[in-house]
């Protein structure tokens, strides 16, 4: 009787997987080394692009292939290569852990790897050369690195490929390494990660002090932690022992930091200073969804700790409307993908807070696919009008000609960020927004996530109003360079240089995207719509711990049958088995026993949340069928509001019937714009401090009391030899007597020993 | 202990004359301590490099007797035999200390070993 199956495989034996499946991190590594002799040789050519693009396929290939292999029903599998390394107990093997969650993530993260690096050959061209093979040397080296975390068989792994990730994505931030804020945000991203990335060793630390192991095979198989587990859903938080309750929250610490949640996000937004294929491919798609990763992953270890989910869900919502607010104010087009991207993991990690790891993996995989689109069309933009991604001078782009792809690709981003009817970010947001309300007690996280949709939807269809629709109009960034090859864009141009003769540069003319471009985008943007379909197909009957449970779509089936499986009880659509269950289990113990009654009934509806007996309601509708109207609600009304002040009436590019508008509202825009100042109060409470201790503390210490020591010990042989050296006089006399003396000394020695000995016997 | 030992023993052989027959060991040594002690005391007094060249050779010779009389004394030749090595590398280095000799003397015009002080390192 009792419980409510939370690990679905926990009963299952390991299987082997086969050791082609190592391919996938091979392959990457094989894309490193290529860059690498391509550097060495000098080659001046796209090669290194195209053969980075041949090993990334492979590894998709590869990944699509194990996921044809494995199959679920078995659990998950494992492949060792090696074992890395041993400790005493401690033990880290090299090896891969496969299940449907791992596929999952690996999935989108080889294939957009993939056309983001066919994107890249275009992009970067500008600098072919060792650039160039610096460029795909950092991505090939991220795409293993991210194989790692996410595959990885242990924490270890994980932490391996953490670590290497948070290396690349310094490394292409910091690729314009000429330019101080690029280096400045490379720096800030790797030291705010490390504040993170401390959280998660010592978690991985305490996850084997407190489980002996870090093997995730052994971990989430073990019957401790299934026990811990069987307490949490009955409530009693108390008989787990407060070290394991810790854990999650350390390793929470580090999924923020990589995740860009409040208060560790300020690195994110400066990130943008990497090319724009970066930021599609780790600031957007990929990397920043580890931390997401982690807390799926260690689901389990989160459940068994009482505060764990309730703090990431409510970090998650603070950080969505944070950054959305942040987001309605910028003028940077590329920050304002970028603080979206931080209100959409906000909603991620809101989303696995209330007890749905189901829609939080389903908005990872559909927001993957559109904000990759979404930044590859801005980037599109940018490499065209020479670096320009202010929204205030850019306007029209739809009637340029060429254009056409990105402004459609733009408009698929756009309108599965806003959650349009029926695209694929609608339904995965809806997921998390509903069971934000089915979940008791997060009604407000709910009601502060909806709103946040309505702003998402008016900060998207800002940029798409102001950048692609409207009056054409534009003027050209600051990275002018050499546009031998006139792409002519048509009569729009003259007419509009005529109208707005003096604001115009006459001499500039955009630089349309290419193939390579044109094809990822188009690409990518039937990915964004197609993805809505995972949403009703993929549907499955699955056996969990011996129950029934209908997974309603793909999303479901693949994240129900991995480590970050989770029923929740609240679940009436769901889980009917559990419904069932809980009132077999009520009636049969109420003949018995009126307490244990009580204690099965809790049994059943407890969670981090506390209790409930009947499921929430929103506006008096059931919240899986009421959210379709309701965020579709708010999505529209951000939309109009978009429409109202940004598109309707303007005819210029810099200025809109909003800024008539935002000067009623005061300061607060401008405090908006300065994304509240919050980088500044960090500067204030903990840069400046810093610095100041450093200067006056840690600086004398490192030359008087350091440099002292090592001087010190530089000058004892000076010292010595300036007592030894008049002993070397010259006079052939003077060494002479001196070795006589020696000898005789030596001599006298050797004779009084001989003769005490001799003497003894 | 050592003493009694030296003075009781002689190392004249049957029909040596009486003045040969009463030499011991300790006379070899003797005169071999002086001599090395000649030589020492001539190489650290005197500035002359070719006298205190000979003052080498002096030392030479005074370990060479005491070796051939300590080999008599044991009877067996490993002490006459190592003396007929010292003198071959006495001869080798001979020719080569008078060669050097020359060539400081050309160089400083002068057999003073002082005039070398320089090379104290």
């Amino acid at each position: 009787m009792t419980t409510v199956p939370a690990l679905a495989q926990a009963t299952h034996e390991i299987a082997h997987a086969p050791a082609w499946a190592l391919l996938i991190l091979g392959l990457p590594i094989l894309g490193v080394l290529q860059s690498m002799v391509c550097a060495l040789l000098g080659v001046k050519s796209k090669a290194p692009a195209f053969l980075t693009v041949g090993c990334l396929a492979g590894a998709f290939v590869t990944t699509a292939a194990l996921y044809s292999w494995f199959d679920p029903a078995n659990g998950p599998a494992v492949v060792t290569a090696w074992e890395w390394f041993a400790i005493g107990d401690f033990t880290a093997t090299f090896g891969l852990y496969i299940d449907t969650l791992t596929i999952f993530w690996m999935l989108f993260v080889t294939g957009l790897a993939t056309l983001i690096a066919l994107y890249a050959s275009e992009y970067m061209s500008h600098d072919v050369g060792p650039g160039y093979c610096r460029f795909f040397f950092a991505f090939n080296l991220f795409v293993f690195s991210m194989a790692c975390l996410v595959m990885g068989a242990n924490l270890a792994m994980l932490y391996l490929g953490w670590e290497g990730v948070g290396l690349c994505s310094y490394l292409l931030i910091g690729y314009f390494y000429k330019k101080d804020s690029a280096v400045q945000a490379a720096k800030k991203a790797f030291i705010v990660n490390r504040i993170g990335d401390l959280g998660l060793a010592l978690g991985l630390y305490l996850t084997f002090v407190h489980f002996g192991t870090i093997e995730y095979a052994e971990l989430f198989g073990s019957a401790q932690l299934e026990g811990y587990i069987d307490l949490a859903m009955a409530g009693n938080y108390a008989a787990i022992p407060a070290q394991a309750q810790w854990i999650p929250i350390l390793l929470m610490i580090g999924a923020f930091g990589k995740s860009a949640q409040f208060p560790l996000y300020v690195w994110l937004p400066d990130a943008m200073e990497g090319p724009t294929p970066v930021s599609a491919l780790i600031h957007a798609a990929t990397m920043v969804t580890a931390g997401v990763y982690l807390v799926a992953r260690f689901y389990p270890v989160f459940l068994a700790s009482e505060y764990a989910l309730p703090i990431v869900a409510w970090t998650g919502t603070v950080t969505a409307l944070l950054a959305a607010t942040i987001g309605m104010a910028q003028f940077d087009i590329k920050r304002i993908m970028a603080y979206s991207t931080v209100s959409q993991l906000g909603y991620m990690f809101a989303g696995l807070g209330v007890l749905t790891p189901t829609g939080a993996g389903y908005h990872v995989l559909t927001h993957a696919f559109f904000k990759a689109l979404l930044f590859l069309a801005c980037g599109a933009v940018m490499h065209g009008f020479a670096g320009q991604l202010d929204l205030r001078k850019l306007s029209g782009l739809r009637r340029v000609k060429g254009w056409g792809i990105v402004t459609l690709g733009m408009f698929v981003g756009c309108i599965n960020l806003a959650g349009i009817p029926f695209t694929a970010g609608y339904f995965s947001k809806d997921t998390i927004l509903a069971e934000a309300f089915v979940t008791p007690g997060t009604a407000a996280i709910g009601w502060i996530l909806l709103f946040t949709a309505g702003l998402t939807a008016y900060y998207t269809f800002r940029v798409f109003f102001r950048v692609f629709m409207g009056p054409v109009h534009y003027e050209p960034g600051d990275d002018l360079h050499d546009h031998a090859d006139d792409h002519a864009h048509g009569e729009e141009h003259n007419h509009d240089a005529g109208e707005h003769g003096d604001e115009h540069d006459h001499g500039f003319h955009p630089h349309a995207p290419g193939w390579a471009i044109n094809t990822v985008l188009a690409t990518l943007a039937v990915c964004s719509l197609l993805a809505s379909g995972l949403y009703i197909v993929g549907g499955k009957t699955l056996d969990l711990h011996g129950h029934d449970y209908k997974a309603k779509h793909y999303a479901s089936t693949m994240i129900q049958q991995s480590t970050a499986s989770f029923v929740t009880p609240y679940d009436h659509h769901g889980f009917e088995a559990a419904g069932i269950h809980h009132d077999d289990t009520a009636t049969a113990e109420t003949a018995a026993d009126d307490h244990a009654e009580d204690t099965a009934h809790a049994a059943v509806v407890h969670g981090p949340y506390g209790d409930l007996a009947h499921p929430n309601t929103v506006l008096g509708m059931d919240p899986h069928k009421g959210m379709y109207y309701i965020s579709a609600a708010f999505g529209l009304v951000g939309i109009v509001l978009a429409w109202w002040f940004h598109l309707a009436g303007r005819t210029t590019a810099a200025q809109c019937r909003m800024d008539a508008v935002a000067r009623n509202f005061g300061p607060i825009p401008r405090w908006a714009e300065h994304k509240w100042y919050v980088d500044e109060l960090y500067e204030k409470l903990f840069r400046g401090p810093l610095h100041l201790i450093s200067n006056h503390v840690f600086r004398p210490f490192d030359k008087y009391i350091v440099d002292g020591l090592v001087n010190a010990i530089g000058w004892l042989p000076r010292i010595g030899a300036s007592i030894i050296r008049p002993s070397q006089s010259g006079e052939l006399q003077g060494y002479a007597a001196g070795m006589i003396v020696g000898l005789t000394i030596l001599l006298f020695l050797i004779l009084t020993v001989v003769i005490s000995i001799g003497g003894g016997a | 202990m050592i003493n009694d030992a030296l003075s009781s023993l002689t190392l004249a052989q049957t029909g040596f004359p009486d003045s040969v027959a009463g030499v011991t060991l300790a006379h070899y040594l003797s005169v071999s301590a002086a001599m090395f002690t000649l030589g020492v005391i001539g190489f650290i007094t005197r500035r002359n490099l070719i006298v205190m060249f000979l003052c080498t050779e002096l030392m030479f010779q005074a370990a060479g007797i005491a070796l051939i009389a300590f080999g008599r004394y044991h009877l067996n030749f490993d002490g006459q035999t190592f003396v007929i090595f010292v003198l071959c590398i006495a001869a080798a280095e001979a020719a080569m200390g008078l060669a050097l000799i020359v060539l400081l003397f050309r160089k400083a015009e002068s057999l003073s070993a002082g005039e070398w002080k320089e090379l104290q390192g």
